[in-house]
């Protein structure tokens, strides 16, 4: 058993006494607690992990964070299923089943690296010249083939079966970034009294600090930081929390992972997403280290040093023996020193003439070889390293090794300040680009501004925490941090040039571009950063180019013989790290995932056999069981029971408008296109309203209960619009005019009684009430009370059917509806749902959403006559424009099917006879019933007004289904075009 | 993610409102029969990269329309006020 044959026996940070299964592609390994998947993986033995996205190349582990663009693995089996997740930032747990990426049939063989055979098809701008060129026809072939080979992992197929939140939360002051420059922000902030939360992506805090032998002064200073906040009740430690978004206002948006190796308490969910606002936010982001560039430096043993160091002093893990240090800086000589006093044989290629005296002086002391002006210009090997070749003053070399760890130089990670658009600057006294000037309520402090030394990152760090607190007005004086002098001064830095050999050389390891695809993009002409990032797809993995963005542009601008600033960087762009889509709906899933609205009826509805229906936010009977199988034949059943006997509908999502004060009247005159200043009092009329645009806005009905005060109700989908429309009138058009307007939609349940025998039930339901048509006539209103509560009745009709609106207050609605159902029993009052009042008032020509889409004037409705000779309303003037006037606009119609045992569409598209069904057509159906008057299908539409006389015939096209069918344009209103039956 | 100082309720994250538009532009008369001045309230716009004066109502709390400066290149908001009280003193009564 070779279980953990790469693991030191002592040292490091993991706890050796908690030991923890996992599985790799089937096999089981242990970890212990404190490991990542991928520092399990490396003590293990395990180099080869995954296969590159396009060419299936062999990939290991290249880093120990974030920034990790080959080690993606898929976590987690069935719904569970989380693909993409780099192995580096995945705290180890037990029983954690964990699959490589990307190959097929299996990772160590596999089929498709014959991919990198078909190379020369895959180079940059494949899929643009694919797409663009005369080959686009087979793209359409070889699409689903390359769509397969290419790819990162599968997500699961069912449901997720964990919980997710979504917070808010608030903070003085914001520290992302634990690192030495964090911490030491946030203890000065803290002490200065500010409320503090520090928010790091790992399950340790320390950043880099980690990377130094757990027993060092390092460790002990990090002990101390840690101990001495917790002594403060106002910090929040933020472990396994990444900020991965910087919004207006000073928030920033965090994912916090649940601890992995913690108890599952039921119901805890497994991520976080929290919105933090705070008054000031010091970014301690620190830097990422960047790789070389040389030819197959993507081979599996190929390690940033940093990460070999991390690997070697925080996990206890030796991953090879015989060790090249490639770099260009002094940082990863540090590196090398550790491995060689663990024992391995090392050798740093050190790319400038003469590294520094004091780092010779230390690698001679440990028995370092130093190879001076010398890179790496190839590497060799398959799944693991076996040598490298060496280009240096004395020539070419070929050196063995097991292990290669690269720095060329270190980014600071500006991704989180540049996402409000501050561009990055460039520092060639540091070689990378640092954030522009930072806006009020942010600062920067330690690597991420350039202070790369551990002891100038904690000074940086004390000045941030202190300015950050004193911003929001916390000044308590703050002792001076301890000192801790790790002796790793400001980097001296080599600009590298890519070398390359014969294999190819990555720049973006996750996307596989390489420099050959760089200069190509150059020579096609591909030359702006925004460009190259495009064409060759570099940096638009799920790492986001972490470690790529700049050895890229490096390249591009040695390429143009341009200097880096000029050069420029992409623009970053939130997410940092992929946010999973369940974390950021949180718990807005399912029915969570808007609020319902029900209406006072709606138990009874649920109760009595209703098919519901979703309608904007409202629960709306559909139809209802009794009335027929399904809902063709249940709404046709209903509304001939409407016509014959009377029928019962919940009308209580009508928006309702109490409208009062001295001008109220001239309000409304102002608002609706016909006139109410001359509405009776106890008199109801239908009104329309337009936009400032002259389109038709909304429909309703406003009774003037009295001199001052009006009673408005407004469609179900438009209430809220037009409560705040008419509200913005009044705050900023006319703040002269006396009005109020309040929404009582809530306030009331309203029900309408239909029908023929409608006047006889209300009778008998309120024998008391005198509902004679002399008392209460055709758009009348009486105002009286039952039980002590309110009764307003409108005799209003949308179906054409003499018809009551009855309402009270909405506690009282159930009630009321169950008095006019026991009363109507003998009259064969039946309720009825939406469906059925759709068609009943199809048949009556009254328009409603389908017809008010935001696209339609009066004239084009028929209501042209309503606005008459008056002026002064709103959208009065724009709806006369000529082109809103033109003779071949759409406008209403009503259509009859013509077809024996076919049937009309809402949404068909209208074809002369003799036209081919082609393009947008001269209109469209927008709504269609059955007429059970008329025996067959009939439908409002728009129709270009040039072609709609009534008598000729139109084709109805209805694509999806397949559907042709001849109709005929007769007039709108289907039924007693005379209006009789509203007193019938 | 901004945050509007509801003169009436306080601070309140943006949420809350409903967005009204450019609150620059001149609403004419409401018996204006001038199509072209209700066609340039209607259509034209600056769009400024800049301080910008626009209408947001407060719908989830007070519903009174305010109008808001707000910097349309950082969304800082420098001042809010009721419409009601800006539209009183704009008009000469």
């Amino acid at each position: 058993m070779s279980s953990n044959r790469k693991r030191l026996p002592v040292g490091g940070r993991i706890s050796r006494e908690v030991p923890l299964d996992f599985t790799f592609d089937g096999r089981k390994l242990i970890g212990y607690r404190g490991d990542t998947l991928a520092s399990a993986l490396l003590a293990n033995g395990v180099t080869l992990v995954g296969r590159s996205f396009k060419y299936h190349r062999p990939r290991g582990i290249f880093s120990a964070g974030p920034e990790e663009p080959n080690a993606l693995v898929t976590l987690g089996i069935a719904g569970r299923r989380e693909p993409n997740l780099p192995a580096t930032t995945l705290e180890l747990a037990n029983s954690m089943d964990v699959e490589s990426q990307n190959r097929w049939p299996s990772l160590a063989f596999d089929v498709q690296s014959v991919n990198g055979l078909l190379a020369p098809f895959l180079s940059a701008g494949f899929y643009y010249k694919t797409f663009m060129g005369p080959t686009r026809r087979a793209w359409m072939f070889y699409e689903h083939f390359i769509r397969k080979a290419a790819g990162l992992g599968r997500a699961g197929t069912g449901p997720d079966p964990d919980r997710y939140e979504v917070r808010h939360a608030f903070a003085d002051v914001a520290i992302v970034g634990g690192g030495p420059a964090g911490l030491s922000a946030a203890r000065a902030a803290a002490a200065a009294g500010a409320r503090v939360a520090l928010i790091e992506q790992d399950f340790l805090l320390g950043g880099q600090l980690l990377a130094e032998p757990s027993d060092s002064a390092a460790a002990a200073w990090l002990r101390q930081a840690e101990a001495e906040l917790k002594g403060f009740e106002t910090v929040v430690l933020m472990k396994r929390t990444t900020a991965f978004g910087s919004y207006d206002g000073n928030v920033i948006g965090l994912v916090e992972q649940r601890d992995p190796t913690g108890p599952k308490p039921n119901g805890e969910a497994r991520q976080t997403v929290t919105m933090l606002r705070a008054r000031s936010i010091v970014f301690a982001t620190g830097a990422i280290e960047r790789p070389m560039v040389f030819s197959n430096n993507d081979r599996p043993g190929v390690l940033l040093a940093s990460a070999a160091r991390t690997y070697l002093n925080r996990f206890a893990v030796l991953p090879g023996k015989k060790i090249i240090v490639a770099t260009t800086n002094d940082g990863a000589w540090r590196t090398a020193f550790d491995y060689a006093a663990a024992g391995a044989e090392v050798t740093v290629a050190d790319l400038r003439a003469v590294p520094p005296a004091a780092l010779a002086a230390e690698a001679a002391r440990l028995g370092v070889m130093i190879r001076a002006g010398t890179r790496i210009v190839d590497l060799h090997g398959g799944h693991a390293v076996r040598h490298v070749t060496l280009n240096g003053p004395e020539g070419q070399s070929s050196a063995a090794c097991d292990l290669v760890c690269v720095s060329g130089g270190w980014s600071p990670t500006v991704h989180l300040t540049s996402h409000l658009g501050v561009k990055p600057v460039y520092r060639d006294d540091i070689g990378g680009f640092v954030p522009g000037a930072f806006p009020a309520g942010r600062l920067g402090a330690g690597a991420m501004i350039g202070a790369y030394a551990t002891a100038d990152a904690i000074e940086d760090g004390h000045r941030a925490g202190i300015d950050a607190a004193a911003s929001g007005g916390k000044s308590a004086p703050v002792p001076a941090p301890a000192k801790l002098d790790l002796g790793d001064t400001a980097t001296t830095l080599l600009r590298e040039a890519p070398s390359v050999g014969h294999g190819k050389a990555f720049v973006d390891f996750q996307m596989d571009v390489t420099t050959r695809d760089i200069e190509l993009a150059h020579r096609e002409g591909y030359e702006s950063v925004e460009h190259l990032k495009r064409y060759t797809t570099l940096g638009m993995g799920t790492d986001q180019g972490k470690t790529s963005n700049f050895p890229a542009l490096a390249a591009m601008a040695a390429l143009r013989n341009a200097t880096i600033p000029e050069t420029g960087v992409t623009t970053f762009r939130p997410p940092y790290t992929p946010v999973a889509i369940g974390a950021l709906a949180g718990r807005a899933i399912g029915h969570h995932f808007k609020p319902i609205r029900r209406t006072p009826m709606h138990d009874w509805h649920m109760a009595n056999g209703a098919e519901m229906l979703e309608v904007g936010l409202w629960m709306r009977p559909y139809f209802y069981r009794q009335s027929g199988h399904d809902v063709n034949e249940a709404y046709v059943a209903e509304m001939r029971n409407v016509r014959q006997a009377a029928g019962l509908m919940d009308i209580s999502t009508l928006g309702k408008i109490d409208v009062q004060g001295p001008d109220a009247a001239i309000f409304l005159d102002r608002v609706y296109a016909n006139g109410f200043a001359k509405l009776a009092v106890g008199r109801a009329r239908y009104g329309v309203m337009l936009r400032d645009d002259g389109i038709v806005f909304d429909d309703g009905t406003t009774t003037r209960l009295a001199e001052n005060r009006f009673f408005m109700t407004t469609s179900t989908a438009k209430a809220a619009d037009v409560l705040s429309r008419l509200e913005f009138l009044l705050d900023t058009a006319w703040p002269d005019l006396r009005v109020a307007v309040t929404s009582v939609s809530d306030e009331w349940a309203a029900m309408s009684v239909a029908g023929p025998n409608s006047r006889a039930i209300l009778n008998a339901a309120f024998p008391a009430l005198d509902v004679s048509d002399a008392a209460l006539s055709h758009m009348g209103l009486l105002e009286s009370g039952w039980g002590g509560r309110a009764l307003r009745i409108l005799r209003l009709s949308y179906s054409g059917e003499r018809a009551y609106e009855v309402y009270t207050g909405a506690t009282a609605g159930e009630q009321l509806w169950s008095r006019l159902l026991e009363a109507g029993r003998p009259f064969d009052l039946k309720p009825y749902g939406v469906e059925a009042l759709g068609a009943l008032r199809v048949e009556k020509s009254h328009v409603a959403g389908p017809e008010i889409d935001g696209r339609t004037t009066l004239d084009d409705l028929g209501l042209g006559r309503m606005a008459g000779k008056r002026s002064g309303f709103v959208g009065d003037v724009l709806r006369r424009r000529p082109a809103l006037r033109a003779p071949n606009r759409q406008r209403l119609v009503g259509l009859e099917c013509i077809e024996d045992g076919k049937r009309l569409r809402g949404g068909a598209i209208l074809f002369l006879p003799d036209e081919k069904p082609y393009g947008h057509g001269r209109g469209r159906i927008t709504s269609v019933t059955f007429s059970p008057e008329r025996g067959h299908y009939v439908g409002l539409a728009l129709l270009a007004g040039d072609v709609a006389a009534e008598g000729s015939e139109v084709v109805a096209v209805y694509p999806m289904k397949a559907e042709t069918v001849r109709a005929r344009i007769v007039s709108p209103v289907f039924l007693d075009p005379q209006g009789e039956r509203l007193h019938g | 993610m901004l945050r509007i100082e509801c003169p009436c309720c306080g601070p309140r994250d943006h949420d809350e409102f409903r967005y009204g538009g450019d609150a620059s532009v001149t609403r004419p008369a409401h018996d204006d029969p001038d199509p072209e001045a209700w066609y340039r309230y209607v259509y034209i716009r600056t769009n400024p990269a800049g301080p910008h004066r626009e209408y947001w109502q407060h719908v989830t709390g007070c519903r009174q329309w305010l109008v808001v400066e707000r910097d349309t290149r950082n969304h800082a908001v420098a001042s809010v006020d009721f419409a009601r009280k800006s539209t009183l003193r704009k008009s000469p009564a």
